[in-house]
Order: structure tokens, then C-alpha cells, then sequence
């Protein structure tokens, strides 16, 4: 047999019954596009949340109070609440750790904000110029914080593009507008880039305002709510934390770790938790459509046992005039490699259209990727083959004079 | 060139053994257009199947064209089917869905014919067999019962086979025709100089033939020649 007479018998075969090998075939699409999709989505939603960790800054380790937990009982506040770091804490990590990019102390809060008659509510941190570099943010007009209005503890702001929007409109002119915060007149020096908002906090609906300014106004006391650094480079990430956490300790006098009153967070910590979720989570969805294409397979393989005994007369007469066992085998065996293949194109154009249209819809940014659809054709040949083997066999086998009394 | 020495074939059936043919013995010259007649039961199935060569004998020995067959492996068997043997059965057995052309065309697929040779021969089959060219593309399910046999006979002489083998040809068609059927055959047989073996249980369709083989109860009953008027 060539391979025209081949591809003209499993043509005429496929399309001798065309709903059932549609609905055999819908079995593999389903299980190949749910593949696509899934992979898609999974990769799509790992590659979205680790940007938007990357977007908060660049080997960033961010040091925040905690309480200290003396021996015996005590009554412990939420982490973060207590106030245990001050400016000074800030100098001494710039002082006394090597490998620093930027240290930059922050006093942050959320206040009732109002401007020529609209008000919003949104986060107002305190920040000093050193902010900027270690939050990888960028400024869309005027200017940022400067230590000039840190050490006169000027009543100016920068706003993020998503306040703006809520006190002046969109897009509006902001500069030099008068805005009150907690009943204090700041004025809009600088606006910054929008940076899409994700991630722990959205930097472009926040009010940024200079640091000393922020506690003699705002939260009134000397403390700071966090620190955050830049570490020069990823690499010396481990080791900015370690030393900001033994120059602390110093500071604060305490011996024992276990006790101390701060914590760090580093980074690479969040990316790779984040990461190791959305890895499982690409299993699990790979996983069950996994499930999916291998109930096509046994669709497929049910298909073509009952194919097989249908045309019992049909195996005998191409015995009876010649057909060898390897002929009628290679018959059914293409016939349902056929299938699978078909099945498996249909199926990575389908996963690529939901993929396509999740993106569209802006749920989520998915990725397909080559070697999930490389994969997929090659599950979809090898489903077509182990599911294919075994009734192509069965053909093969039959008893011409059998097969030719078949009823 | 046929000939049979001391066929014997003894089935199982369950725990018993059933002997089929019991020692048959016979020639067939080239050219000769032969029947064997018998009733249900008697082997003559069980010896269609061995001059098909789609069954092996228990024992004796079957030459065909100077080779023994009888003692071939599957595959050398579907060889010699391919290239020496033409069927024809009862229930026509053509492709469903399938043009009367391809149909023909089927046994050089597997002779391993080249393509443009296949529509040829298949067409000179077919008018050899008395089929109408008008019918040559349809469906093979859209042909009357007659037309059906006739494409069945072509398929059997597509590949100009030593011997064409006809199990009840005309058992699923009504007598008149059965008659023109079998009048092709013999038209195939003087014409075209065709060997044929015809199995039937009628001995009206048997007389057909120039020579006639009865079986009964896996022996040879009798051998005798037939003149026609």
C-alpha cells in the first residue's frame, strides 16, 4: 500500500461515519486545548506575579518593626504595628552594611485627603529622596522629594497618576494645586509614572510627602513603619540581610535573635514562595487536563474497537484478496494516529483561542508556549499509537474465513 | 494447475474432533470451468477454504501452478491469494460507500500496482465482467444485485489470477439473474480462457459447468463431465 492509498483509505474511513469521529475526535481537542490553556494560564499567572513582586523594587529587603517578645507573658500587638524603628535605625544600616544600593525609611498611613472639593481616601507615605531608587519609581512631572524639603520639613507632595485622577480629574493639570491631609495644606510639586498597579502596595494611588514632614504632621511621633533596601546587586541579597538584622540587633540591644523586635522580609523569599505556588498550581491545572486527554485517548480507542468490528467483513475480504497482517494493522494504526493528530491540531488552536481570549479580556496575561504545543503533539501522536495498537492488533489477527462469515 | 492428493482437514469443535474432508483426491486443468456440488455439511466450504488457500489441510498435499501451498505461512498464503486466486462470494462483499471503480481497484492496492495502471485494468475488468461504463463511478450501495455480482467478478479478475473461486455466486440473487451471472462466468471460462471453480449446493447452477465434483460427508461422490446442447 503507498502512502495515497493509506491517506485515501483513512480519509474515506474517517468521514464514512462523520458525527461519531467528530465527537471521538472532540474528546482529544478537549483534552489538547484544556493542555494549551492551562499551561498558558499557568505560566501567564507565574510570569504576571513575579513582575509585579520585581515592580515593588529591585533586590529590595524590607525591614519592618515586630514585637519584641520578652521571657513570660505579655500581651503581643499585630506584627508591624509596634513602633521600634526610628531614623536612626535607617542611618546605622546606611553607616554600618555593605553592598547597599539605597536605604529608605518610610512612614506610611492612610488618610482622608481633600482638594478643591473632591476628597479621596488613599495611602500618604512619608519618604526621603533615597525612595525613588530603591522602589524603582519614576517621576512623570516636576520633581521628586529632595533632602532639602526633608531637612525644612516642607509641606509639599508628589502625587501618584491614580490620586491625581481622583482629586483633579483625569489627566488633569496638578501642579502647584493645594491638597489638605489631615487638615494640612501640601503643595503638588511632581507627579510620578504610572507603574500598573499589583503587588502589595499600588504605588500609583499613593500620596508621597517628605519624611519629616510626614511625622510632624501626620503620625506625630519619631518612628518609622518601615525601612526599605536595596541591596547592590541579587546575589548580595542574603548577605544585606543578615548584616541589617546583626546591626539591629546591636542597636537594639537584643542578643537572641528569636527575640528580636523587627523583621526582614527579603524579595527573593516573596518571588520564590510565589513561584513555588504558581508552579503547583500549573501542575494541578496541567494535571487534570492531563486527565482530560487521556479520556480522549480511551474515547479514541473505543472508537476504533468498534470500528473494527463493524468492518470484520470488510478486514476479511482485504484478506481474502491479499492484505497481509501488517497491511490491515497499518491501516487501523493510521487511522487512528489520524484521529489523534487532527484531534491534536484542533485542540492547540482552540487552547490558543481561550488563551487568546483570556488575554484580550484582561483577566490575566497568558503565555503559550512552543513546548507546551510541541508537547501536546506529541502526547496526541503517542495517545493516537498506544490507543491504536491494541484494536489495529485485533484487526490484524482476525481469521479471514471468520471474519468473511462475520454477521 | 491444480492438483489435490489426500486432503484431509479435521476441525475442533469443543472437546470433540470433527473430520471435514476425509481424503479428497482431484486435478483441474488451466481453462477448465469445474463445480462442486454438495449439501450443507458435506466440506465443500472446508474445501473452498483450502483451494483459497485461506485454510491449511490437516494433512495431503495441494499444488497450485507446481507450488505446494499446503504447508505455507499466513503471509505467504495472502501472497499467493493476491497474485493466483479471485473470489467471488455469496454476499458480493464490496466496499459500502465506495465507487464500483475502487472497488475494483482494491486487490492492486495490495498487488502493489502503480497508480495510473490500476484505472485500466480495473475498466477492462469491468467489461469483461459485462459491467455498463455509465456505472462506473457510482457508489457500489446504489447497484442492483446483478450489478453487484458483476463488480464482484471484475474485483476477481482485475489481477488475471490462475484460478477465480466462486463461493454460491448466485445465492443471494433471483434466478433470472443468477442466470446472467452465470452465463459470464462461462463467457469469462470460453472467452477469456479463465479457470474457475464454482461451489454450489443447486445442481441447476452446477450444470452450468463442463464438469462437476459432488462431495458428501467429506469424500468425493462422484466426477463427471457435462455436455451442453
Amino acid at each position: 500500500m503507498t502512502i495515497g492509498d493509506l491517506t485515501h483509505e483513512t480519509i474515506s474511513a474517517l468521514s464514512s461515519n462523520k458525527l461519531r469521529t467528530g465527537l471521538t475526535m472532540l474528546g482529544i481537542i478537549i483534552g489538547i486545548g484544556s493542555v494549551i490553556a492551562m499551561l498558558a494560564i499557568g505560566n501567564g499567572a507565574q510570569s504576571t506575579i513575579q513582575a509585579s513582586i520585581q515592580s515593588i523594587g529591585s533586590n529590595l529587603i524590607v525591614v519592618s518593626p515586630g514585637t519584641q517578645r520578652a521571657p513570660g507573658f505579655q500581651v503581643s500587638a499585630g506584627r508591624g504595628s509596634a513602633k521600634s524603628l526610628t531614623l536612626d535605625d535607617a542611618q546605622a544600616i546606611t553607616a554600618d552594611v555593605s553592598n547597599i544600593k539605597a536605604v529608605s525609611p518610610e512612614v506610611s498611613g492612610r488618610y482622608q485627603v481633600t482638594a478643591a472639593g473632591t476628597n479621596t481616601n488613599t495611602s500618604v507615605i512619608g519618604v526621603v529622596s533615597a525612595y525613588i531608587m530603591a522602589r524603582n519609581l519614576e517621576i512623570d512631572e516636576g520633581n521628586f522629594i529632595t533632602d532639602q524639603n526633608n531637612q525644612s520639613g516642607s509641606k509639599v507632595a508628589v502625587l501618584g497618576p491614580t490620586t491625581r485622577d481622583d482629586l483633579f480629574g483625569a489627566g488633569a493639570d496638578a501642579m502647584g494645586q493645594k491638597i489638605r491631609i489631615k487638615n494640612v495644606e501640601f503643595v503638588v510639586i511632581g507627579i510620578s509614572k504610572a507603574k500598573g498597579g499589583s503587588g502589595f502596595s499600588n504605588s500609583d494611588d499613593t500620596i508621597f510627602i517628605p519624611l519629616s514632614s510626614a511625622q510632624r504632621y501626620l503620625s506625630g511621633d519619631q518612628y518609622v513603619t518601615s525601612i526599605s533596601v536595596s541591596a547592590a546587586d541579587a546575589n548580595s541579597t542574603t548577605q544585606v540581610q543578615q548584616d541589617i538584622t546583626t546591626a539591629l540587633l546591636n542597636r537594639h540591644h537584643i542578643s537572641d535573635p528569636q527575640l528580636a523586635d523587627f523583621s526582614t522580609l527579603n524579595q527573593a523569599d516573596i518571588v520564590a514562595a510565589a513561584s513555588s505556588v504558581t508552579g503547583i498550581f500549573t501542575i494541578l491545572l496541567g494535571s487534570v487536563a492531563g486527565i482530560s486527554l487521556v479520556v480522549g485517548g480511551i474515547g479514541i480507542m473505543n472508537m476504533m474497537l468498534t470500528t473494527v468490528t463493524e468492518r470484520t467483513r470488510e478486514i476479511g475480504l482485504r484478506k481474502a484478496i491479499g492484505a497481509k497482517s501488517k497491511d490491515i494493522s497499518t491501516q487501523f494504526l493510521v487511522e487512528a494516529v489520524a484521529l489523534t493528530f487532527i484531534g491534536g491540531a484542533i485542540g492547540v488552536f482552540s487552547g490558543w483561542l481561550i488563551s487568546f481570549v483570556i488575554t484580550r479580556l484582561g483577566v490575566l496575561q497568558t503565555q503559550v508556549s512552543i513546548g507546551s504545543i510541541l508537547l501536546a503533539f506529541s502526547v496526541s501522536a503517542a495517545i493516537g499509537i498506544i490507543f491504536g495498537y491494541y484494536p489495529a492488533r485485533r484487526a490484524a489477527g482476525l481469521n479471514p474465513i471468520q471474519a468473511l462469515r462475520y454477521e | 494447475m491444480i492438483t489435490i492428493k489426500n486432503i484431509t482437514k479435521i476441525y475442533m469443535s469443543g472437546e470433540t474432533p470433527f473430520q471435514a474432508l476425509a481424503g479428497v483426491n482431484f486435478a483441474i486443468n488451466d481453462g477448465e470451468f469445474v463445480a462442486i456440488m454438495g449439501p450443507s455439511g458435506s466440506g465443500k466450504s472446508t474445501l473452498m477454504h483450502i483451494l483459497g488457500c485461506l485454510d491449511t489441510p490437516s494433512s495431503g498435499n495441494y499444488m497450485l501452478d507446481g507450488t505446494d501451498v499446503s504447508t505455507l505461512s499466513d503471509d505467504q498464503l495472502a501472497d499467493i491469494r493476491k497474485d493466483r486466486i479471485g473470489f467471488v462470494f455469496q454476499a458480493f462483499n464490496l466496499l459500502p460507500r465506495t465507487t464500483v471503480l475502487r472497488n475494483v481497484m482494491l486487490p492492486l492496492v495490495y498487488a502493489g500496482i502503480p497508480v495510473e495502471e490500476r484505472e485500466s485494468r480495473a475498466e477492462a475488468a469491468l467489461k469483461s465482467a459485462g459491467m455498463d461504463e455509465g456505472h462506473f463511478h457510482h457508489l457500489s450501495n446504489q447497484l442492483s444485485g446483478g450489478q453487484t455480482q458483476r463488480v464482484a467478478i471484475a474485483r476477481a479478475l482485475v489481477n488475471n489470477p490462475s484460478l477465480i473461486l466462486a463461493d454460491e455466486p448466485t445465492g443471494n440473487l433471483d434466478t433470472k439473474t443468477g442466470e446472467v451471472v452465470l452465463s459470464t462466468f462461462q463467457e469469462l471460462n470460453r472467452s477469456h480462457g479463465c479457470t474457475i471453480v464454482l461451489i454450489t449446493h443447486e445442481r441447476d447452477v452446477a450444470e452450468h459447468a463442463d464438469r462437476i465434483i459432488t462431495i458428501r460427508d467429506g469424500l468425493i461422490l462422484s466426477d463427471e463431465a457435462i455436455h451442453h446442447a
